[in-house]
């Protein structure tokens, strides 16, 4: 069998320094009768057929359709130098850097992206990464409710459904009290009802920008409003969104979390992603997750640690702040590397970009006369068009031009049938903008 | 090394984006934007390049290095399952796609990788249905502790407590608080496993669960685990698998067998998918029959039309633990790795990892103190108490193997044993690399007599000598700040 190394004569010779006879000796503890000998699984195959077979099952999926699907998962450009650092395999075959002196690269790389991303955000300390920016804004949850000691927490109906689906899962057995408050008309988060839940029960108030319809907003109103009542505010961000937009520091929220899926990451159909979530200074001996600090070895040259441990499950076990363990380290390397080429100008230009294409399309779409547009709110690079018929049918229809239309809003938000979410990037073309607008006013 | 952020000169650029096509700029209303930029680098390509390359040869990591981290089933990754992942139509799928209108027909593939993997899982390890969601191990206990809470209070009952024993691993006890339980920790017996009579006495009408991992971390087998889980059974409580030592039993045992309802899966460990300097992993659940109803959404069936499609709606689900289907690319690459071993390269892996793993033991232990002397599974777990006396700690003799080119193993874990030295070598290594291994483990035991200056200074030839941990957590230094 491939990857095993040793030849029979090598094992025979290990088994007589063991005093054996056959490797079943070494079983022995295992009971007879617990033991299995018949897997109903395939017999092994070799590369040459595996490789074969995988790729006629990549052929059964959809590969060639233009995009305007987005949803908080975003087709954008990823340069080749990612993947080439990426697919070096001293990084990727690498475990947990527990043992520093051999593990530099890895923690070098961890310290230079929490100082990334605590400079996108505007925020103090950032961690090493979490699972993906859903279970992200939990860990965020579960932090804010230790820090404050209360229960109770507010959502705007206009953060991800897909992410608050996951909280209220993880909330399930914790007695957090979660209310979600509807989305204001002109899509953004409705300042009187947040006003009059945010009591000194609060723990905090979860916020995202853009947010799910793509309506980009100034919350620092907000915040203020929560910090007066003694909660934490809680903001999920898009980290491409910020080469132009305000950031969550300027904000002055607590935590601020997000997918860093469109830092370099394909969209792989759900995952491997990356969590972002970056805080103030003073909390972070709650914060989740692994955090790498600067230091100097013996002769004073500066090197790179897992640091701030006691918070974690390996020390603290049942009263660590999460139970995280594995991460997305590769993943934060790929938002790194692509956060360095990208550069300070870069970002700018490429958030500019993608919001001038989505103003482009949202002008020209709303130039058909049946189709509303849904919120007055400013935009990202995403934005709700209110259609005459079912969505469903729009992108089913539209699937038949090889356009990806859009994500139909009915599944989500039960009053918003006729709705459709549609994003932009900068790989999109006028011209591809230019068959979707033709295509969707021969459909309607 | 400089940082890149040191690096960054006033108007290098690292990559070009299209000319805008379109006629308008976009309308973000100024007092929505920024005031300044992210002071991000500025770097050329080659620049960056060099730098990720140069950070690169500063790490360890199986391809380059005998890794014997024990816990952590450091084997080869196969480079067939890392070139799938590039393929068109996996690796940029857009997973909103079957949410569309009729959106399963357009990820038929996707889907088939999904649903077989968790077919092969649930055969390999004797479960009914798996999830492929949870994100990585950690995230698999959390998605099993709230399947056990769903059962209980399907059942009218809300039991408090969760079993671990004292030798577990640290994400058992803290998963299990993060679903709202309290955690009875019970001690190991003389001969390493959990001591069964201090067990019976905890275990009530209270306990949801007993949460193990077989072989226990320290590589042991629990010649009483079927009783265990017999009596578990009888108080009404469930069985929870920690699959992270799954590699010694792979084609031997099915833990469904043993009487476990709840299994999770490391990918990252026992199927060979790579470990990325920290992750991204993958820990699917299995559970057997009375649990499937429970099972997290959305979930992968197979139509009689032999067409694959998700399913929602499962009113008893404990529901939405990750975004979509689980970290996709990581389960991709354990499909292919299990296409290639197939069923009869199961039983060859828990093989050659646990001989390789008792060739070590045998070689070591009149150097180093052994303090469960019992044929070991994949791993097994010395103490370096001999050399304490002596004032060399595992530390030393871990940081002094670096010097040698191998990675150390795991220290200090397993907590109940002083100065642990966790060893696991898979069963990808050959005979000649665990020989060296053994050759450097005698030489250090000797320099513990001869020239103990050397280990506790060590390491010495890696352009970095021991860091200081205790100044990094006393004065933390976080970030990089202009
Ligand atoms: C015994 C054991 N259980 C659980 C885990 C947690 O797995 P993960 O790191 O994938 O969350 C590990 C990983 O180190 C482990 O060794």
């Amino acid at each position: 069998m491939p990857y095993i190394s040793n030849t029979d004569e090598e094992r025979a010779t290990m088994l007589a320094e063991l005093g054996l006879n056959s490797i079943e000796e070494l079983f022995k503890d295992i009971p007879s009768e617990l033991m299995s000998y018949s897997f109903n699984l395939p017999t092994g195959k070799s590369e040459l057929e595996v490789r074969h077979f995988v790729k006629g099952l990549a052929s059964k999926n959809v590969t060639d359709l233009i995009c305007f699907l987005g949803g908080g998962f975003y087709d954008h450009f990823v340069p080749a130098a990612v993947g080439a650092i990426t697919s070096r395999s001293e990084f990727y075959t690498a475990y947990t850097p527990y043992q520093a002196e051999v593990s530099q690269g890895i923690l070098q790389s961890i310290y230079e992206y929490q100082s990334a991303i605590s400079l996108l955000t505007e925020m103090d300390i950032t961690n090493a990464s979490l699972y993906d920016g859903g279970t992200a804004i939990c860990e965020a949850v579960m932090m804010a409710v230790r820090i404050t000691r209360r229960k109770k927490i507010i959502i705007d109906e206009a953060v991800s459904p897909i992410y608050r689906k996951i909280l209220h899962s993880y909330a399930a057995n914790l007695d957090f009290e979660s209310i979600d408050v509807p989305v204001g008309k002109d899509g953004r988060a409705d300042r009187k009802i947040i006003e009059s839940e945010l009591d000194n029960n609060a723990a905090c108030l979860v916020l995202q920008n853009p947010n799910f319809f793509g309506c980009i907003d100034d919350l620092t109103d907000l915040a203020d409003l929560a910090h007066k009542s003694g909660s934490l505010v809680i903001l999920s961000t898009y980290p491409i969104s910020l080469g132009v937009l305000k950031s969550p520091g300027e904000m002055n929220v607590d935590i601020a979390t997000g997918e860093g899926q469109s830092l370099g990451l394909g969209l792989c159909f759900g995952g491997p992603y990356l969590g972002l979530m970056t805080t103030r200074s003073k909390y972070v001996r709650q914060m989740p997750g692994r955090i790498v600090g600067e230091t100097v070895d013996k002769n004073g040259s500066r090197g790179f640690v897992l640091t701030l441990q006691t918070r974690e499950q390996h020390i603290r076990r049942e009263k660590a702040t999460s139970n995280i363990c594995s991460n997305e380290a590769l993943c934060a390397l790929a938002a790194l590397v692509y956060l360095t080429l990208v550069g300070k100008h870069g970002l700018r230009e490429l958030a500019e970009l993608c919001s001038a294409k989505a103003s482009y399309a949202r002008e020209r779409l709303l130039k058909i006369p049946v189709i509303k547009q849904k919120f007055e709110s400013p935009i990202f690079n995403e934005f709700v068009l209110e259609l005459p018929i079912d969505a469903e049918d729009v992108v089913s229809k539209l699937m038949n031009k090889k356009i990806m239309a859009g994500l139909p809003l009915g599944h989500y938000y039960k009053n918003m049938k006729n709705c459709m979410l549609v994003a932009l990037s900068e790989k999109r073309t006028k011209k591809e903008i230019d068959f979707f607008v033709e295509s969707l006013g021969e459909i309607l | 090394m400089k940082l890149v952020f040191e690096k960054s000169i006033s108007g290098k650029r690292g990559v070009r984006f299209p000319e805008c096509d379109v006629p308008c700029a976009g309308n973000i209303p100024d007092k929505l934007k920024r005031k300044n930029y992210a002071e991000l680098p500025e770097v050329s390509e080659l620049d960056t390049m060099r730098h990720f390359t140069r950070l690169s040869l500063h790490n360890m990591g199986v391809d380059t290095n005998f890794y014997p981290l024990g816990s952590c089933t450091m084997k080869y990754n196969p480079k067939i399952c890392e070139e799938a992942v590039l393929y068109k139509g996996l690796g940029d799928l857009h997973p909103l796609i079957p949410q569309l209108p009729d959106g399963n027909k357009f990820t038929q593939g996707a889907l088939q990788v999904l649903y077989e993997t968790s077919q092969f899982l649930s055969e390999i390890t004797g479960m009914a249905e798996f999830t492929m969601q949870p994100l990585a191990g950690a995230h698999g206990e959390l998605t099993g502790t709230m399947m056990i809470a769903a059962y209980h209070a399907s059942r009218g009952q809300k039991r408090k407590k969760i079993i671990i024993p004292d030798s577990a691993h640290g994400t058992n006890p803290a998963s299990a608080a993060i679903a709202g339980y309290e955690v009875v920790s019970v001690p190991s017996n003389a001969d390493g496993v959990m001591d069964i009579d201090e067990f019976e006495k905890i275990l009530d009408k209270e306990t949801a669960a007993v949460m193990l991992t077989c072989p226990n971390t320290l590589g042991l087998f629990n010649p009483q685990i079927k009783k265990i889980a017999d009596k578990t059974h009888e108080a009404g409580s469930l069985m929870y698998y920690d699959g992270a030592n799954l590699n010694a039993i792979l084609g031997k045992l099915k833990p469904g067998d043993v009487g476990f309802d709840i299994v999770h899966v490391n990918l990252h460990k026992t199927f060979g998918t790579p470990h990325g300097g920290g992750g991204p992993g993958s820990g699917p659940v299995g559970v057997k029959k009375n649990l499937v109803d429970f099972l997290p959404i959305s979930r992968v069936v197979k139509k009689s039309d032999k067409t694959y499609a998700l399913k929602y709606n499962y009113p008893s689900s404990i529901g939405y633990i990750a975004p979509f289907y689980g970290n996709f690319g990581v389960i991709l690459k354990a499909y292919v790795y299990i296409l290639l071993v197939g069923k009869e390269g199961l039983a060859r892996i828990a093989e050659n990892s646990v001989l390789n793993a008792n060739y070590i033991m045998k070689k070591l232990k009149s150097y180093y103190h052994l303090p469960y002397a019992h044929t070991c599974m994949h791993e097994f777990v010395i103490s370096a108490v001999k050399q304490k006396k002596n004032g060399v700690r595992a530390i030393d003799i871990a940081k002094r193997l670096l010097d040698f080119g191998f990675h150390a193993p795991t220290i200090y874990f397993p907590l109940i044993v002083d100065e642990a030295i966790m060893i696991e070598p898979t069963e990808t290594e050959s005979k000649q690399t665990l020989d060296k291994f053994i050759d450097i483990m005698i030489k250090i035991a000797k320099e513990v007599d001869e020239n103990q200056e050397i280990i506790k200074t060590a390491p010495h030839n890696l352009g970095i000598s021991r860091l200081d941990e205790v100044k990094a957590a006393r004065e933390p230094k976080l970030r990089w700040a202009k």
